[in-house]
């Protein structure tokens, strides 16, 4: 017992995790009157020398892919940090038959440094899909629930876009979009052609001034992080205002390992791994937020046993770990003649898409249930490592012709990524590996995962489209995929496209819930999760948004349950 | 101390505060950003000869891949090669931390050497032009490899270095600006797309 270094202070919560989920919850809670200790099991990020923007890939030894070519496969060099498939001394597996991979980011802001900034709100038939098609489940909340609080996170992240009417895609509180580029333009034509919806995309990247925010200086490299924070990041929107209020304690370096029961049956603390002394520490506090990602935040509570939980904390249901799911995803490209002909010209733009393709067949019947949309990108982007491997691969040859070549395709590619809903199965989820720990001694989860019919009818419907819009643009579909195998249809690998969420979701039932739909616990009221695992479905749209909003909402609520005395 | 080195210095400690401070909104100094920049290359210079050493070829293999190099991506009318855009020194130092690629690069050279001693009696870098060219337009092809099955390593080789050679190359200056890409820079306004040609 007395190797535990035990902090006396009381704080009004704890917050685990400082990504899209904790970094509101912080602000919130903070701006509120709480106290709150944070703990991010990574270092603090320095954007000034930690962030690659304006940098030339021959600015760096490695040109972009890293000590003997290796960070290709975590999206290369100049990506902000800090975030990867595999995280030395801190492990994952996955069950016979499942390949499950796993993207994490230990780094204050955690994935928002780096992430795609896609800010689409989920549409009201999202939270009743169930009630239309039988399968899965309602949530326990509404569009209308959740709308005032898009609206406040839109206002204050700043998100550009249009007003559109689309029923798959509710329009929101929006910044104006940046203009079209080439690429937009070519695939507008080509969707308008075949009947597809094809509209201004909408990314948390701003195109006016917000709360003294710079606007976006179109230097196309969101991804590598924003020194300006023209874009939206947790690390350099939420947790700086947070820090202001004085209310916040930031523990960096804390690897959170147990939920702490007191006698009364509420959460009394945290107890971490403090990675620099490798000592076991503890905070406590009133209440304890999980916003450390959805199967982070899940391996926590399944890891928080007690006489009370003897299934981990919170799971009497069970439901801890299960219902996980990741977006379905499919992609190809395309060459475009047409581009051939463009002078050059700057193509850079903001860091992502300027127009996308929202789910757009919900007005019929199709082969497989709910929707996908459609991000596309292309064209004349910064040359990088990897530029001409698909014309290397199929010119071969080499010398003066290949030089001539590659000048010639130079920027004429169009890529297409279909993002689909998964269906919850009950083949799909995690759980802790009875036989594994990591390098702090926390029991790690095992993965099980497995796509069904549903999903690889959506990846080859996506397969289809892309074809479809690339000829309709007078180009040349080039991605070939199989039809069976492992990946049927290109469809990728479980994990894959990081918007794994779900394992510890909210509903009315708490027998088959772990949160009511205020992100809080059935079982132990002054426990809340703030992160992805929440969701009970995971619509055609990236989650991050969502998970705003629903931490705001949630925050909103924890801190009127503080103020009545009820947590 | 010369007057050089108090200013240098002076401008890394900016630079150290900026970043340890963790101001979100300041941007590094241009000025500062710039000599640090500079700095660097001009310790790059500073070494022997102003010449890369290579840290995992031998001299006779590091000799190899630069013709190597040269052949894949030349010197035009346009712009400079694959060696002037530093491509060797981009591909021995990535080998050098990465044992797979030691196996593939280095072998594939000893490879094309006992290729072309079999075939020619001598080592790749001793026969004539034309017998250079033979061998490489034998591996630039997979459909060789095909009808000659004893081409296998040879062809998976020269895409491996064909890859690399031109990682190294478009993502140098040179490389950058040959294919006329323009941007990474600041911008008030994003212009768009100029008038679109005929498709």
């Amino acid at each position: 017992m007395s190797q535990v270094i035990r902090s006396p202070k009381m704080y009004d919560v704890c917050v685990i995790g400082s990504g899209a989920g904790g970094g509101t919850a912080a602000k919130i809670l903070t701006e509120g009157g709480l106290s709150v200790a944070l703990l991010e099991a990574g270092p603090p990020v320095y954007p000034e020398k930690d962030f690659k923007m304006l940098m030339w890939p021959y600015e760096l030894p490695h040109r972009g892919i890293g000590v003997g070519g290796r960070a290709a496969e975590n999206f290369g060099e100049f990506l902000a940090p800090n975030g990867a498939w595999q995280i030395e001394g801190e492990p994952y597996t996955s069950a016979p038959g499942s390949n499950f991979q796993w993207f994490r980011s230990r780094i204050v802001g955690g994935r928002t440094n780096h992430w795609g900034r896609i800010a689409l709100r989920f549409a009201p038939i999202d939270f009743k899909s169930a009630t239309r098609d039988g399968l899965g489940d309602d949530w326990p909340i509404s569009y209308d629930d959740l709308s005032p609080y898009y609206d406040k996170v839109e206002s204050y992240i700043g998100v550009f876009g249009t007003h559109e009417n689309v029923s798959s895609a509710p329009d929101g509180m929006f910044l104006p979009p940046p203009k079209p580029r080439c690429t937009d333009l070519i695939v507008k034509k080509a969707c308008d052609k075949i009947g597809v919806i094809c509209i201004p995309s909408r990314l948390a990247i701003l195109t006016k001034s917000v709360n003294g925010r710079l606007p976006c200086h179109y230097c196309g490299q969101c991804g590598r992080g924003c020194v300006t924070a023209s874009n939206f990041s947790s690390s350099q929107v939420m947790i700086p205002p947070a820090m202001k209020t004085g209310q916040l304690t930031m523990i960096t370096g804390a690897m959170a390992r147990e939920v702490l029961l007191g006698k009364d049956g509420k959460a009394e603390g945290v107890s971490y791994i403090d990675k620099a002394t490798r000592t076991e520490k503890r905070v406590n506090a009133r209440a304890v937020v999980l916003s450390a990602s959805a199967c982070e935040s899940a391996r926590l509570l399944l890891n928080s046993k007690s006489a009370q939980f003897p299934n981990g904390l919170a799971n009497s249901s069970g439901a801890v770990g299960r219902y996980l799911t990741d977006s379905v995803g499919s992609d190809g490209w395309g060459i475009i003649p047409q581009l051939e002909k463009m002078p050059p010209h700057n193509h850079d733009g903001v860091g992502g898409m300027h127009m996308y393709i929202p789910w757009w067949k919900f007005d019929r019947k199709n082969d497989f249930p709910r929707g996908y949309h459609i991000e596309f990108g292309g064209g004349r982007d910064m040359p990088g490592v990897g530029e001409f491997n698909d014309l290397l691969h199929e010119e071969e040859g080499y010398g003066a012709t290949l030089k001539k070549r590659a000048r010639q395709t130079y920027g004429t590619g169009i890529g297409m990524a279909g993002r689909g809903e998964m269906i919850p199965n009950p083949d799909t989820y995690c759980e802790i590996d009875p036989n594994v720990v990591d390098k702090w001694g926390i029991p790690v989860l095992r993965f099980h995962f497995k796509w069904s019919e549903y999903e690889i009818r959506q990846a080859k419907d996506m397969q289809e489209t892309f074809r479809a819009i690339i000829e309709a643009a007078g180009g040349e579909y080039k991605t070939k995929t199989p039809l069976n195998g492992e990946r049927p249809f290109g469809i990728a690998e479980g994990g894959k496209i990081i918007h794994e969420v779900g394992t510890a979701r909210m509903g009315a039932d708490p027998k088959s819930s772990v949160l009511n739909g205020f992100c809080q616990a059935h079982d132990v009221k002054n426990v809340f999760v703030m992160d992805g695992a929440p969701l009970v479905t995971n619509p055609d749209k990236n989650p991050t948004l969502t998970i705003m909003a629903l931490a705001w909402r949630a925050s909103e609520y924890l801190l009127d349950e503080a103020k009545k005395g009820n947590l | 101390m010369s007057e050089h080195s108090v200013t240098r210095r002076d401008i890394l400690r900016t630079l150290a505060v900026s970043a340890v401070g963790g101001s979100v909104l300041q941007v590094i100094p241009a000025k500062a950003a710039e000599f640090a920049h500079q700095a660097v290359h001009n310790e790059k210079s500073a070494s022997p000869a102003g010449k890369y050493v290579p840290k995992y070829f031998p001299s006779h293999q590091y000799e190899m891949l630069i013709t190597l190099c040269d052949t894949i991506i030349p010197k035009d009318e346009k712009s400079g090669g694959a060696v002037e855009a530093g491509a060797p020194e981009f591909i021995d130092l990535l080998t050098s931390e990465n044992e797979e690629w030691q196996v593939a690069l280095g072998g594939g050279l000893q490879w094309l050497d006992s290729f072309c001693s079999d075939r020619y009696s001598n080592v790749f870098l001793d026969c004539t032009p034309a017998q250079r060219k033979e061998v490489l337009d034998l591996i630039a092809f997979r459909k060789n490899a095909k009808q000659d099955s004893s081409l296998n390593q040879g062809v998976a080789y020269f895409a491996f270095l064909r890859r690399l050679t031109c990682d190294g190359f478009y993502t140098s200056k040179i490389g950058i600006e040959d294919l006329q890409y323009i941007g990474n820079t600041a911008l008030r306004e994003f212009p768009g797309c100029p008038p679109l040609p005929e498709a």
